[in-house]
């Protein structure tokens, strides 16, 4: 490896984190300065499970910065079927391609192909480990709409234990000074130890809670995930739990009126359709801002960047 | 009753967990040298009752660190000129390789044919690691 990757959100200093946030910003305002930049560049997609937002995402992104997109979504098409192995396809896609996206079921598949290459990697997810785009879609998110990424209370409600996003958004926000982060979750799925752990040894408060009610009046930031049905031991359980952790018109009527409600997408009923309307629901703003923080990473890693592009 | 004669140089690990004396040999790979090493197992002890003992004669530096991990209780004392000359104060290593394995499924390191994983310590009271690739925690 020795271009810059992205494997997970600690490869990115807190001051590159900013940067990539203020470019994305800048992009957002004047599309057209950045039209042409990956003119020549070629984007290879490798989406070893299925995935429609963030395969769209990374591939609208290199379109509109001018560049072109190669890949597959479904393994089946790839040379993995025929037995090839991860470093191999890594090595033999390098050849081609000027930066690799890859979305891999196995967790650390990313870290693995950035091993063999010498071009820029981005894990656009691996299992239920990283998925450090979406975190830095949340940031872009919540700094478009805040203002800031510091001195913000962020509640974090429904499946905390297996949400990957949940875990990189905790602990990259554990880096801006006044951050406090409430934990929304039934006991059954309560952020892991080892999040706590991290958390605690860098002095970020945190409060874990199991209804959504009681807190949420006192949120700057709402951030939704899925509670999944496989997720518990009965369905008796599962219909017995539900209903605490779906964010309803009555739920967000106890909010303030400045909170912002985030969701990674896909939702299936964690939020209530009439949540939609609502302005301080950002879920589908925030898909797009996923699309111009992937600009700004790819003009990043390729050091595509010019000065005054900030400006 | 058993004698080995006086190390001149070397490296002695006394006080290893009785019957965890092969299982340190492996671990620190000692078989690969070429230098004179005795193992002796069950070697009678004020302290322990019973002990294992490994005399390495040898000029090379080892890397005794991992001993911090596998067994925590070993003293480890260097040897010149027949003269004990410095103990070594065991700690957990900040990193292992080839000690321990990831149990999560779902890590690539049980799928594709990977090198030795390294462990990054990541929780010194627990004595946990973190798998390189997907940072599931590991205990030896």
């Amino acid at each position: 490896m020795t271009a810059r990757c992205l494997i997970e959100p600690g490869d990115l200093s807190t001051d590159e984190i900013l940067h990539l946030v203020r470019l994305a910003g800048s992009i957002i305002r004047q599309p057209e300065r950045f039209a042409t930049r990956c003119t020549g560049k070629l984007l290879a997609s490798l989406f070893f499970e299925p995935s429609t937002r963030t395969k769209f995402s990374f591939d609208a992104a290199m379109l509109r910065l001018g560049g072109q997109v190669i890949g597959f979504s479904d393994p089946a098409t790839s040379s993995s079927s025929k037995g090839e192995t991860l470093a191999d396809t890594a090595r033999m896609v390098e050849s081609y391609a000027d930066l690799i996206v890859v979305r891999h079921p196995r967790e650390g598949a990313p870290k693995h192909i950035a091993n063999f290459v010498n071009c820029p990697v981005i894990n656009a997810g691996d299992g239920g480990h990283q998925h450090p785009t979406q975190t830095l879609t949340d940031l872009l998110t919540i700094s478009a709409h805040k203002g800031r990424l510091q001195d913000l209370t962020v509640g974090v409600c429904g499946d905390l234990m297996f949400g990957r996003t949940i875990h990189s958004l905790a602990s990259t926000l554990a880096r801006f000074p006044g951050i406090k982060l409430l934990f929304i979750s039934p006991e059954e799925l309560r952020m892991p130890q080892y999040v706590k752990d991290d958390l605690a040894q860098k002095g970020v408060p945190f409060e874990e809670s199991t209804q959504l009610e009681s807190v949420i009046g006192r949120l700057d930031i709402l951030y939704m995930s899925r509670v999944q049905r496989e997720r518990f031991v009965s369905e008796e359980e599962y219909l017995r739990l539900k209903d605490y952790f779906i964010l309803t018109k009555e739920k967000l009527s106890l909010a303030k009126s400045d909170t912002i409600v985030m969701h990674p997408l896909p939702r299936v009923n964690e939020i209530a359709a009439d949540v939609d309307s609502d302005p301080r629901a950002l879920y589908f703003a925030q898909a797009r801002y996923g699309m111009f923080i992937r600009m700004a990473l790819i003009l990043f890693l390729l050091g595509l960047e010019k000065e005054g592009d900030l400006a | 009753m058993i004698n080995v004669s006086k190390l001149k140089k070397g490296i002695v690990l006394d006080h290893i967990e009785a019957g965890q004396g092969f299982k340190v040999f492996q671990q620190l790979g000692l078989d690969r040298l070429d230098d004179v090493i005795v193992l002796m197992r069950n070697v009678e002890s004020t302290r322990m009752g019973k002990k294992d003992l490994i005399k390495i004669e040898t000029d090379l530096t080892l890397d005794l660190n991992v001993l911090g991990l596998l067994n925590p209780g070993t003293t480890v004392t260097y040897v010149e000129d027949g003269k004990a000359v410095r103990k070594l104060k065991l700690s957990l290593p900040e990193q292992v390789e080839g000690i321990l394995s990831c149990k999560n499924p779902r890590c690539i390191s049980n799928t594709e044919k990977l090198g030795p994983v390294r462990f990054t310590l990541a929780n010194r009271e627990r004595k946990e690691y973190a798998c390189e690739y997907c940072e599931a925690r590991a205990r030896l």
